[in-house]
């Protein structure tokens, strides 16, 4: 903007204007055009070319009269200098604090469309530059202090946690665990980007926290539904911010060979579901997570929401079994919701190698609202720990006697499909 | 058992074998060392005597005769196809050259204990893997080309070996992966690459075993009675990705379909030997459980996966693209400016105050 104003003032008309009035006399010939009338800070008279009214274009600004819009912006300029002046000025505004009106010109002339943008765009530019010119950087300044008496040393604590957080991230400087467990990771940037999720959009309500042990091994055994496996996150996350306790989960194989979710999966502390791993876990007294439905409760259709699917073949309570610790069956009620799946394009699945193809609700409002239909239905969550069932009576050795481990399958799954039903009597609307 | 020993290393030319010679003069119970190998090697040995001939050489079956050798180390199985001059010839040296040898042994009346330099590539890599193997779990796929499945076909000779000479204490020690030596270079040469490799979408678990810690069990299983097949690592486990970051570099992922072309680019270009087996390393990587190593060899690893992969940066003084002493002093020129403001408000609230 100073080169702007640069070429206002040429030197030599500069020159001219000094000798004129060393000399005392005024010397025509330079230009004829009209100066501006007003007096600068200085108090010195104002040395820019008058622009169609008495004034120039900087004190027509500071007495609230505009120029006209021919020449307020500079006709070679292109669109993306254009948007990128735009952005400047919308990322300056806000520092200035004081100055809230230039803001809005800027904003306003962000939001037109038409030719006249431009000049309404300049306009608004002309006046914030005017603004900088007036104060100086010291608005920034202003800012960045008020930013810094608002709660300077909760702001400090902050900005040395994230600048460790990142010196470890970058340095490589944290330990994982045998599984690949990433504890930095997981509790200092991934569980902060979905609590929003957890606490807003969802509003998930949680009952019989005391249900889960507070230390040594535990088995969560849930039910699984909404087409894609957000509420392991959910219920993971609950799990942590109620006890502190990292749940481990139990994947599918299809889990880890996934480019990127595989990768994710691991980092977060999640496992494949396997007797050996399973066991490892237990007996390292960590609280597990597992959701025997697997694939068949993630893809059901609409019509079979909140009802229970297979338990596999209950290989998860031989496990509990061997490392005797209990199991806490948990429901989850909203998760249906958030995607309801009408139709499972079963060739498609088996030609792509992938267990269901759903077909879900949001996919018929994608040709009106766009890429934004496919966010999942903010239902309303509630997650239920029931009362955990004690294996010690039943021995390690139960674990190989397979009626026993049927009927405790049994017996888990019908206590969750029993939870499921109750809370969905219990809650007042799907949304609510 | 005798207490003496008469010790033949094969592969006496390679860093580890080198070093395990240097370990096993200073001992008085070990009598004789005799190294065998095609290249002279270029280490400092004083009472280790060479004989220049091919594993697959009937010289080394005389050798062992005329020696009275009673223990065999196998250290000259090659890892990378480079090393040995092409792929064909490298899985002729290997497997061929452990039938031959482990024939010589059979017909020596003397030989009393064999110890293999195997590795946890015979594992594989899958995404069924468990969380780390043990020596008795068997992997859902078995390695089908390259380096695994050499090592799969050494062990199972040796294992046959093991039955038909059941006098023969039996020794096959599964070394996670090298650094710094020339042992298991095949990993280490992605950090030669201005960008280090990895495959898109997939960060894999590895481990690391320091030379050091190598020739410490190799020793220990070389002058002790330690029959079996034991797991060697450093303790935990490392991330590709945290590797590139405690290395500063910058990692240049590439995606699945493309894997296969970048790797051959790379191996045509002779800056790094990455083989088509070690492409499914870097998807899933290996973890192996240890717990065998520490309870019946009574080792325990001076250097963790980590301390390993630090000292590998820095002999080999891998060059950063991100300096972590600089990352370091940001951070903690960052706490000095927050204190000395908060030592700031301090005051000022003092001053305010009083």
């Amino acid at each position: 903007m100073m080169e702007q104003h640069a070429e206002v003032i040429s030197m030599a008309e500069q020159r001219a204007a000094r000798d004129a009035r060393d000399s005392g006399a005024t010397r025509d010939g330079v230009s004829d055009r009209p100066r501006c009338q007003a007096s600068t800070a200085a108090d010195r008279p104002c040395r820019n070319y008058a622009t169609d009214g008495p004034l120039c274009r900087v004190h027509a600004v500071q007495q609230g009269e505009r120029p006209t819009p021919s020449d307020a912006s500079p006709p070679d300029e292109g669109p993306v200098e254009h948007a990128r002046r735009q952005g400047r000025d919308d990322a300056a505004a806000p520092a200035g604090g004081g100055s809230g009106d230039p803001a809005g010109a800027g904003s306003r002339a962000g939001s037109g469309d038409d030719g006249s943008s431009d000049a309404t765009a300049g306009d608004a530019y002309e006046r914030i530059a005017e603004e900088v010119r007036r104060r100086g950087w010291r608005m920034a300044i202003d800012g960045l202090a008020a930013l810094d008496a608002v709660d300077s040393d909760a702001l400090a604590e902050e900005l040395s946690t994230l600048a460790g957080f990142l010196r470890r991230r970058l340095t490589g400087d944290y330990d994982i665990d045998d599984f690949g467990f990433d504890e930095d990771l997981t509790t200092n940037l991934l569980m902060p980007l979905v609590r929003p999720l957890h606490r807003h959009y969802w509003r998930v309500a949680s009952h019989g926290v005391e249900h889960l042990p507070a230390d040594g091994g535990g088995l969560v055994v849930a039910n699984h539904a909404g087409t894609l496996p957000l509420d392991a996150i959910i219920a993971r996350l609950d799990i942590f911010d109620q006890t502190g306790r990292h749940a481990r989960e139990l994947g599918a194989d299809l889990v880890f060979r996934t480019p990127f979710i595989g990768e994710w999966a691991r980092k977060t502390g999640a496992t494949l579901a396997s007797g050996n791993d399973a066991d490892r876990l237990l007996t390292a007294g960590e609280l597990v997570a597992v959701w025997p439905e697997g694939f068949k409760g993630l893809g059901k259709p609409w019509k079979d929401r909140y009802k229970l699917q297979r338990f596999g073949r209950g290989g998860f309570v031989a496990t509990a079994l061997r490392a005797q610790v209990p199991i806490v069956p948990t429901a989850i009620v909203g998760s249906e919701e958030i995607y309801p799946m009408i139709y499972d394009l079963r060739l498609l699945a088996r030609a792509l190698g992938v267990p269901y193809f759903p077909i879900v609700a949001q996919m018929f409002a994608v040709p009106v609202f766009g890429p934004l239909a496919l966010l999942p239905l903010p239902s309303k969550w509630v997650i239920e720990y029931g009362e955990p069932i004690d294996t010690t009576a039943f021995g390690p050795e139960a674990a190989d006697d397979p009626m026993t481990v049927f009927d405790l399958t049994d017996r888990v799954r019908d206590t969750i499909q029993n939870m499921l039903h109750r809370n969905l009597m219990g809650r007042r609307s799907v949304f609510l | 058992m005798t207490d003496a020993r008469r010790v033949l290393i094969t592969g006496i030319a390679g860093r580890l074998a080198g070093q395990l010679a240097r370990a096993l003069e200073q001992r008085d119970d070990i009598l004789e060392i005799v190294g065998v190998d095609v290249r002279e090697p270029q280490h400092d040995l004083r009472r280790t005597e060479f004989v220049r001939a091919d594993v697959r050489n009937p010289l080394v079956g005389r050798v062992i005769e005329a020696s009275a050798i009673d223990t065999v180390v196998h250290l000259s199985t090659v890892a990378t196809p480079r090393a040995a001059g092409g792929r064909s010839r490298m899985k002729e040296s290997n497997v061929i050259g452990a039938m031959q040898l482990l024939a010589a042994c059979q017909q020596a009346p003397t030989v009393e204990r064999f110890v293999l330099k195997s590795s946890a590539a015979v594992y594989g890599s899958a995404h069924t893997d468990p969380v780390s193997f043990r020596e008795r779990s068997v992997p859902d796929a078995t390695p089908r080309q390259g380096y695994g499945q050499d090592v799969a076909e050494i062990e199972g000779y040796v294992r046959a070996f093991g039955r038909r000479r059941k006098d023969v204490d039996v020794t096959i020690l599964r070394f996670a992966n090298f650094l710094g030596g020339q042992a298991d270079g095949a990993f280490q040469s992605l950090f030669n690459l201005p960008v280090v490799p990895s495959v898109l979408g997939f960060d894999p678990r590895l481990q690391f075993v320091h030379e050091d810690d190598a020739v410490q069990v190799l020793e220990r299983v070389t002058s002790g009675d330690h029959p079996g097949i034991y797991n060697v690592a450093g303790d935990g486990v490392l991330y590709l990705s945290q590797c590139i970051r405690l290395a500063g570099r910058v990692a240049a992922p590439v995606p699945l379909p493309f894997v296969s072309a970048v790797a051959s680019g790379v191996r045509r270009s002779g800056r790094a030997d990455v083989t088509m087996d070690q492409l499914r390393f870097l998807q899933f990587g290996r973890v192996v459980d240890t717990t065998r190593m520490r309870t019946r060899l009574g080792i325990e690893p001076r250097y963790s996966t980590r301390q390993a992969f630090e000292d590998f940066v820095r002999r080999r003084r891998v060059r950063g693209v991100v300096a972590r002493e600089e990352v370091v002093r940001w951070e903690r020129e960052l706490y000095d400016f927050l204190q000395r403001k908060g030592q700031d408000r301090f005051l000022h609230a003092q001053r305010d105050g009083g």
